[in-house]
């Protein structure tokens, strides 16, 4: 060993500590070129992902009114009329319990009021009534959606993408007990029930509407 | 009339749930004079935004390398300290930014289904690729949680050194912890637990609310908690800081040895001057570091054996372990409240066998994953007790590289600084004043 106050043994070390320090830092920047270079190529997505509900797994279990970190849920009803029957007495709308026939609001199954019940024809002594949702008033809490599964499932929630703001992990899916929640590409940022979509895929070859309804549908 | 009409729907329900659901199907009736609404889809939103976002992030940390590096410039970097704050944080609203695109990356490292966006990937290794030659530039004023707590820490005081150095191991573990979860799947705890996201959002779950105000609180007299003792992109960030290229020189020329730059450090980063060690101290030193490298592979066997121990604990945070503890303790009639995921999977008609050995299969995957995660913990640990028992010579205070995220504090109180910029002439008035000034303080105490 050089003796410590030599000049070579003075000069030398903070040299090969350069080295050092430089050849990690190209290894380095090589190492993540090559790993973001390969998950690019691997995933090549340039879409961005948002989070949407599969309406075939949901269970309507209310969390998604009460874990959304926003106070007012991202998450609402959507009404899929095609599949609607337009019951007198939808299951969606009435509590069980309910008294009279009329839109009062002890008689109502939503917490908000916000399904609007109108009536549209009666035919062969049978009145239809189209049943809405009044997006400013639903909270998500699915009540109509456990009711309507009863019958049709025409009811079914939503992650409305003008309200979430996209967490990168959401805090509704950590809590969803059927793990209804899944990322889909932004484009298609939408879920159908499955009957929904059947239905709709029939109409697409007639109306243009439904062919550009099923181009916003997630295709998985 | 009344209860007619309830029996005659109690009667199709009961016809739906006997019978299959699509012969039961009550149809869509055709109106003679009303068409049946389309289904209104939600709206998407602009995904022009992550690509801004990108762009604003290059901006930021090429600003914030330029002002804390070339400019000195600390006034500069607190005014991009707000602006990070006010657009990544309470405008953009926090997500997604590079300590959990670590998460994403990771799981799409493991599952090919994943779909990573570019945006995300770029977010994570934008400010990796700036520390390597920049240092933690990006700390400095760009990450909206080091900005808000770098305007936090208005009353710093120092930490005591080994505490430092004990809580300093946090970030490395809380890394090997998300990293795992991530990659399999069980959450992004990072995300989940992040301290400042409600603060950002004005709103969100009341324990994190809670965890990041006093986050905030602690924040005023202990610089950056987050960042020191907790965040995994940081401990990174550390790692990559070592090799930077450039770095942050507290005084621009030569050091005088004023100790003013070490007080003012609130991160605990500046490192003095060191002295010769006599031959006797230099030999126990090398000793030491002798017995630390040949502790470590035992410290990370050790470790890894305890952490297989782990496997049940860790893995009971996958939904899928969860769902099947649930499913089977209602069937062996346990006193368990009855969830709505188990009463779910009863419906879903799925066999318990196959969740019970999917979950058995995880078990056993987090029995190693556990393992692994220990290893770490003993590499953590072993690299700890290494990097304290190597002594490097240094001329002059410098800051350290890994501790240091260019905050620029320490460029003001430099009296060699202060002479360049004009604002003294010499740089023993600078220590005199400060002398001048802490004396009738040290008098009274």
């Amino acid at each position: 060993m050089s003796p410590p106050n030599s000049p070579v043994n003075s000069s030398k070390p903070p040299d090969r500590r350069q080295f050092l320090t430089d050849g990690a830092r190209w290894l380095s920047v090589a190492a993540l070129g090559a790993a973001g270079g390969a998950l690019a190529v691997q995933h090549s997505a340039s879409a961005e992902m948002r989070w949407q509900i599969d309406p075939n797994q949901c269970i309507a279990c209310t969390n998604c009114a009460t874990q959304c970190v926003l106070d007012e849920s991202a998450v609402k009803a959507v009404q899929c009329f095609d599949l609607c029957g337009y019951c007198e007495i939808c299951t969606g709308y009435f509590d069980p319990q309910y008294q009279k026939l009329d839109t009062a609001a002890e008689n109502q199954l939503c917490p908000t009021g916000a399904v609007v019940r109108i009536f549209v024809e009666e035919k062969a002594g049978q009145k239809f009534f189209e049943y809405t949702i009044d997006e400013l008033q639903c909270i998500g809490c699915g009540k109509c959606v456990k009711g309507c599964a009863l019958m049709n499932g025409s009811l079914y929630l939503q992650v409305f993408h003008d309200r979430c703001v996209n967490c990168n992990e959401c805090a509704i899916a950590v809590a969803c007990p059927t793990q209804a929640f899944v990322r889909v590409s932004a484009d298609r940022p939408y879920r159908m029930k499955r009957l929904a979509k059947q239905l709709i895929e029939q109409k697409a070859g007639k109306s243009s509407e439904a062919r550009s309804l099923l181009e916003q549908v997630d295709p998985s | 009339m009344n209860s007619t009409l309830r029996w005659a729907t109690l009667g199709v329900v009961a016809a739906v749930l006997t019978g299959s659901a699509a012969a039961e199907l009550i149809p869509t009736p055709s109106f003679s004079n009303h068409a049946v609404p389309t289904t209104r889809v939600p709206v998407a939103d602009d995904v022009i935004w992550p690509l801004v976002d990108v762009a604003i992030l290059a901006l930021a940390l090429g600003l914030a390398t330029y002002l804390a590096l070339v400019k000195r410039s600390r006034r500069g970097l607190v005014a991009l300290a707000v602006a990070s704050v006010l657009w990544f944080g309470f405008w953009r609203q926090g997500c997604v930014c590079p300590i959990g695109a670590t998460q994403n990356v990771a799981l799409a490292a493991c599952d090919s289904s994943y779909v990573l966006p570019v945006s995300v990937l770029a977010f994570f290794l934008l400010p990796l690729v700036v520390t390597l030659f920049f240092g933690r530039t990006f700390c400095a004023a760009v990450c909206p949680l080091g900005a808000v707590q770098e305007l936090a820490a208005v009353r710093p005081l120092q930490v005591p050194r080994w505490l430092d150095h004990a809580l300093g191991l946090i970030p490395y573990l809380y890394l090997g912890v998300a990293v795992m979860f991530a990659a399999t799947g069980t959450g992004f705890i990072v995300c989940r637990y992040d301290p400042f996201v409600a603060f950002f959002r004005l709103g969100g779950n009341t324990p994190m609310i809670v965890f990041g105000g006093c986050l905030l609180l602690l924040g005023i007299f202990v610089g950056r908690p987050y960042c020191r003792y907790l965040c995994p992109y940081g401990a990174i960030l550390r790692v990559l800081a070592k090799f930077s290229k450039w770095r942050v020189h507290i005084t621009p020329s030569e050091c005088i040895n004023c100790r003013l730059c070490e007080h003012v450090c609130p991160y605990g980063a500046i490192e003095p001057t060191t002295v010769e060690q006599p031959a006797a101290e230099r030999a126990q030193g090398r000793r030491r570091l002798q017995v630390m490298l040949a502790l470590a592979p035992v410290l990370i066997l050790t470790f890894g054996g305890l952490g297989t121990l782990l496997a049940t604990p860790l893995s009971q945070w996958h939904a899928t372990v969860r769902l099947a503890e649930q499913v089977r303790a209602e069937e062996l009639g346990v006193n368990a409240p009855p969830s709505d995921a188990a009463e779910a999977f009863r419906t879903s008609g799925q066999p318990a066998s196959e969740l019970y050995q999917s979950a058995l299969g995880l078990r056993d995957r987090f029995f190693w994953l556990g393992g692994a995660l220990g290893a770490w913990t003993g590499l953590v640990v072993s690299a700890k007790l290494i990097h304290l028992s190597v002594r490097r010579r240094r001329a002059g205070f410098q800051a350290d590289r890994a501790g240091c995220v260019s905050c620029g504090r320490c460029y003001w109180y430099c009296p060699v600084e202060q002479v360049r910029l004009g604002w003294i002439a010499q740089p023993a008035d600078a220590v005199a004043a400060q002398v001048n000034a802490e004396t009738p303080k040290e008098m009274s105490a």
